[in-house]
């Protein structure tokens, strides 16, 4: 079987899309493509361990960022990792206007419907990458 | 009177397990809930990629910085990039020393997990009342 995809939020703490971002993540990862998928501490990886830095060279990656600011993509670029796909929360809120998160800690009913729907998203683009490698 | 700047809190990023999201939840919950009007805190990975305005969020704020495991992300970043933070938890080694298990999911804390949360929370607004009483 092919490596699985790296699939990396951000990690943002302070409004509810950074929630977003991780639990989608976390959706992908462990309930809709275990094996396929994985993902990795962003800020592991900020620091230079080395063991995360070779895992994103060695690895085709999705980010997924909460804000504009896109931590997640840039310092998957700045490791030395391919991120060959991005998803973006705004990106996903603007196709869904009528859903309103407002909760960080724990999502409210509509973080829930779009971390579901971005989760959805993702892992129909892990499948298509896992396709490519054969 | 003078006024004190508030107290940073800093959890890890920690996606890995769910030691770092026990950290996150335990973050916030000191943010929303227990220590609302003292605390503030910043996203780890922008902290650390950031401009003069993020580094300085630690000259200018006292921190706390909330380790999921060992590897001490939050607590070496604050360190390398800012200055050292005013203390820290180590997650993994508190729990070991409550003697309580990690979670097992990482994306939604069981009932037992939102219960450590909430004890690490307090733990955590301890902290922010000593920095904050101090001098």
């Amino acid at each position: 079987m092919s490596k699985p995809i790296l699939v990396i939020p951000c990690s943002g703490i302070g409004k509810p899309f950074g929630s977003i971002s991780r639990d989608a993540t976390f959706r992908v990862c462990d309930e809709l493509r275990p094996g396929k998928a994985d993902t990795l501490c962003l800020s592991l990886l900020v620091m230079g361990d080395d063991e995360a830095r070779r895992r994103v060279a060695s690895s085709k990656c999705i980010t997924v960022d909460g804000c504009p600011l896109a931590c997640a993509r840039n310092n998957v670029e700045r490791s030395g990792g391919r991120v060959v796909t991005e998803f973006r929360v705004m990106d996903l809120l603007r196709e869904n206007r009528a859903l309103k998160p407002r909760t960080v800690t724990f999502l409210d009913e509509d973080g829930e419907k779009l971390s579901k729907l971005l989760a959805e998203e993702i892992a129909a683009k892990v499948d298509e990458l896992m396709e490519e490698a054969g | 009177m003078k006024i004190k700047p508030k107290v940073g809190v800093v959890s890890c990023s920690g996606e890995c397990c769910g030691l770092g999201t026990l950290s996150r939840v335990a973050t916030r919950l000191v943010l929303e809930e227990l220590r609302s009007d003292q605390t503030v805190t910043i996203c780890l990975p922008l902290f650390l990629a950031g401009e003069t305005e993020e580094n300085n969020f630690a000259k200018e704020h006292p921190t706390i910085a909330v380790d999921g495991c060992g590897k001490l992300c939050a607590k070496k970043a604050i360190a390398k990039y800012s200055k050292e933070p005013t203390t820290g938890v180590d997650v993994e080694a508190l729990l070991k020393e409550w003697g309580v298990e990690t979670p097992r999911s990482r994306r939604a804390l069981d009932v037992d997990g939102v219960k450590t949360a909430r004890r690490l929370a307090g733990l955590l607004a301890d902290k922010v009342d000593e920095i904050m009483e101090a001098d």
